[in-house]
């Protein structure tokens, strides 16, 4: 069922006219062409669609458009803030907190969420909060670089 | 020397060089015979794609058949390129896994990157250095000897206003070089950009989001399909009634002789039409499942081939005073990239451009022009950036898929697995048994070596021990098959298998570096001197030293519940040693590894940090199949459709991994994504005996496994 929907796209309005019960990930990437947000397992399972709702790191497979309404959602296309990359992007890009690259936007933002809210997180608390990101190249060791150097390089 | 070739001899018809306009290029021609020999399959060809090509305005484009998946080769080719050459990393763009635009090449595997078109893609830059040197030597008037290059820039030594740069030099020219001999390429001392660790050249599209995967690119008219899928492998559809799926609005529904797929411009729409489609299937009963596979395969894999034989093994049997037999089984491991296999197909003027998520960009261009029953030449793959591969994107069913489905409609179509459909297409590695017998002497010297390989082909099962009396034998054929369809009792698997990580060393190195172990353990030496005792190969001994060192070795018991272990093997010409501490759970039978240094020498290396991020990523990746991956099944049926029936490795799996990169500038760069998860198997195992004087003979070791393990008696399976 087709109707209006609102909400702040990185930051700018965004208006819809569609069924806000489709899942956000598949409205991202096919109606607002932003395709970093990737599809992993469709389950909620692995955290590479990983996208923020005022602020809060949601699975966007599983979430309905509507979860959006009114609402600020924040993708890896609008981290950067006047050209500079986020703490927790540059973090990333310094100490190689990727490889094929596919989980990292999920990653990056799940870990930027994370510290905003735990400003000065140990590396086994920023380990436990990405438990359920799934990386298969197996770079864990290097994000978990990034993220805690992201958390004493100070405000992210 | 080759000629400098006028452009009009032959080349104008070249895309490329239209495409530039110009500039100075160096081709394709036969190419050094390591290519040739790329197991033989196809020899370079007619062909007369560039290696590389400098344009007028400086800039240097480097085209490699090979792919970026991970695995950094995007930042190393284009560093070997900028260090023949002489000019910065900076100036280099990479055109990757291109049909139209790169040389013929057959894939991206094996570790074969830097080992086997390194040296083409460095001798190709070398020689565009020469051409320059030459035309700067003209430009200049001074002789070539007095020339000096920097990120560049020509110029007569001693005297820097003399100076001319490459764009200047290229400017104007249409000057094609064939590449037809060896060039001298620069030693390790002159090394600028090769042997550094500069940033990633894809780093910030991939923290931005801007990295562009097959499924990233957006077309107009796009169609999403999904496809029929069959219960299970071997199952043949009875009735598909389609006529609810096609009662929706939007959906085209295409069906040709084994394709049906429904298509929309919304994929969650193609999805829910694909559930309205009615099917009933026939499926042959196949008994086989995780636990009677092995005997089905030692049945099965009837044909043998004898790798190795040395001394007399039947005289050495019989000498024995003791005799070692043991069986070794590991069982069938998925893949399980993050990006499903991906791809969008698009008709164009008379031909389909299909971009795919593949390692093998040129032999699916011609799988895929086989299946439309059209010339070669009518289909283009462009290979963006992969999602990971690990050899499960050698196999390219999803594209074939994406290109059948854009000629049946005329309109470009995205196919894109999901993860079920990424679990059930998977070319899984395969399940696969060995079988050793082996015999030690007086001294603690291995006399006998008597060893058998089911359905894993022989990499890694070369003998680097000093043993007298030896015999390999592989049985089956090699594990690089990908036979889908139907399945019968003889059948080897019970669906397709293909190359990972490594294929088929993993689990030799598993066989036999636990049987090593077990041997020193019965003769009361201590595992790395029981190893240095029977190896007298130094690149081995050292690389054995160099980790032993850097772990601090105190010996393999380490206390209660905590053991360690060490396995080396040689892969992709690389020689890797891991160290691994675990403590084991006796209650739960959880084996937690808690550190792990691995030592490599992978010859010369091309860029250090990206080494050691290949070989953490080994270890990492390396900790499902040695502890939690192994594929259910149930015949040809898959009982896996998600993350929540497979586990991979996570974060609270970490260890603390050190890598050491043991130098060897004497030899050529080798491989370094594939090593160091050969032996994590062994490591492991040998650790948990460690801890527990109790071995394990199957991967993966499961908790439940392990328990069962520690409960049993000791014997030799």
């Amino acid at each position: 069922m087709k109707s209006s929907i609102q909400f702040r796209l990185n930051g700018r309005p965004t208006s819809l006219e569609t069924d806000d019960s489709r899942k956000l990930l598949w409205v991202l990437r096919t109606d607002l062409g932003l395709t970093g947000a990737k599809y992993g397992c469709g389950a909620g399972a692995c955290g590479a669609c990983t996208v923020l709702i005022d602020g809060r790191a949601v699975r966007s497979c599983v979430t309905p458009l509507s979860a959006a309404r009114d609402r600020e959602v924040t993708t890896i296309e609008g981290l950067e803030r006047d050209g500079a990359l986020h703490p927790v992007q540059q973090a990333f890009l310094e100490h190689g907190g990727f490889q094929c690259g596919y989980c990292t936007p999920g990653m990056i933002l799940t870990a930027a969420a994370f510290l905003r809210e735990n400003p000065a997180p140990g590396r086994e608390a920023i380990a436990a909060r990405l438990e359920h990101n799934l990386c298969r190249c197996g770079a864990h060791t290097r994000i978990l670089d990034a993220v805690e150097a992201a958390a004493k390089g100070g405000k992210p | 020397m080759s000629p400098l070739l006028d452009v009009s001899r032959g080349f104008d018809r070249r895309q490329f060089l239209k495409m530039v306009g110009g500039g100075i290029a160096v081709l394709v021609v036969g190419g050094p015979a390591d290519l040739f020999a790329q197991q033989g399959r196809r020899m370079y060809p007619e062909d007369l794609n560039a290696y590389l090509l400098i344009g007028a305005d400086g800039r240097v484009t480097v085209f490699s058949g090979k792919i970026e998946m991970g695995q950094g080769v995007l930042t190393s080719q284009a560093q070997m390129a900028a260090e023949e050459l002489g000019v910065a990393l900076e100036s280099i763009d990479m055109v990757l896994g291109d049909t139209d635009l790169c040389p013929w090449d057959m894939g991206t595997f094996g570790s074969l990157t830097t080992r086997m078109f390194g040296p083409s893609l460095r001798a190709a830059a070398a020689e565009a250095r020469a051409v320059l040197l030459n035309l700067a030597a003209a430009k200049l008037g001074a002789a070539k000897t007095a020339l000096i290059v920097e990120n560049g820039v020509v110029s007569v030594q001693g005297n820097p206003d003399r100076k001319v740069t490459y764009g200047e030099l290229a400017q104007g020219k249409k000057i094609a070089r064939l590449l037809d001999e060896k060039a001298v390429l620069r030693s390790v001392a002159q090394f600028k950009v090769m042997g550094k660790s500069p940033r990633r050249l894809d780093g910030r599209e991939k923290v931005t989001g801007a990295a562009r995967y097959a499924g990233d690119l957006r077309l107009p008219g796009l169609l999403y399909a999904r496809v029929l899928r069959p219960p299970a492998h071997g199952a043949t559809p009875v009735t598909v009634d389609t006529a609810a799926a096609e009662r929706r609005p939007g959906v085209k529904v295409v069906k040709l002789d084994d394709l049906v797929a429904v298509l929309h411009a919304d994929p969650e729409a193609a999805g829910a039409a694909l559930a309205e489609i009615k099917a009933e299937w026939k499926t042959a009963p196949l008994d086989l499942d995780p636990e009677n596979i092995f005997d089905h395969l030692e049945k099965t894999a009837t044909h043998g081939e004898e790798k190795d034989r040395r001394g007399d093994v039947d005289a050495a049997r019989a000498a024995a005073s003791r005799l070692f037999e043991s069986t070794y089984r590991k069982g069938y491991v998925a893949h399980s990239p993050m990006e499903p296999h991906t791809a969008v197909a698009q008709p164009k003027d008379g031909r389909v451009i299909v971009w795919a998520s593949t390692q093998t960009p040129f032999p699916l261009r011609d799988q895929i022009a086989q299946a439309l029953k059209v010339d070669t030449q009518k289909i283009r793959v462009i290979t963006p950036y992969l999602g990971g591969g690990f050899g499960g994107k050698s196999a390219g069913r999803q594209a074939v898929e994406a290109a059948r489905l854009a000629a049946a409609t005329g309109q470009p179509v995205q196919v894109a697995w999901t993860r079920a459909e990424e679990f059930f297409y998977d070319t899984f590695d395969p399940a696969a048994v060995v079988k050793v017998t082996s015999a030690l002497d007086a001294n603690g010297k291995i006399a006998l070596w008597d060893y058998a390989v089911y359905a894993a082909g022989d990499r890694g099962a070369a003998l680097f021990y000093d043993i007298p009396n030896a015999r390999v034998r592989a049985f089956g054929d090699t594990m690089y098959r990908e036979e889908t369809g139907p399945r019968s009792a003889s059948s080897l698997h019970p669906f397709a298998t293909g190359p990972w990580r490594a294929p088929g060393a993993r689990m030799n190195v598993f066989a036999v570096e636990s049987q090593i172990d077990l041997m020193a353990a019965a003769a009361g030496i201590d595992p790395l001197e029981f190893r240095l005792r029977n190896t007298s190969d130094p690149r081995m001994r050292k690389v054995l030293q160099e980790a032993a060192a850097a772990f601090g070795w105190p010996g393999a018991k380490a206390g209660p519940g905590r053991g360690r272990g060490i396995a080396c093997g040689i892969d992709a010409g690389a020689y890797v040693v891991l160290i691994a501490e675990i403590a084991v759970d006796a209650a739960t039978g959880a084996i937690k590894v808690e550190r792990v240094v691995a030592a490599q020498d992978m010859g010369i290396i091309v860029n250090p940090d990206g080494a050691r991020m290949q070989m953490e990523g080994c270890v990492t990746m390396g900790l499902g199949y040695v502890l939690s991956e192994e594929v259910p099944f149930k015949g040809g049926e898959v009982l896996v459709r998600g993350f929540d029936g497979y586990h991979l490795p996570r974060f609270s799996a970490l260890p603390k991994i050190e890598t050491v990169l043991v130098k060897n500038d004497d030899v050529a760069p080798q491989g370094a994504g594939e090593p160091a998860i050969v032996p994590l198997g062994a490591a492991v195992a040998n650790a948990l005996f460690a801890a527990t004087g109790k071995r394990a003979y199957r991967l993966p070791l499961t908790p439940e496994r392990v328990k069962g393990v520690l409960n049993a008696s000791a014997s030799g399976s």
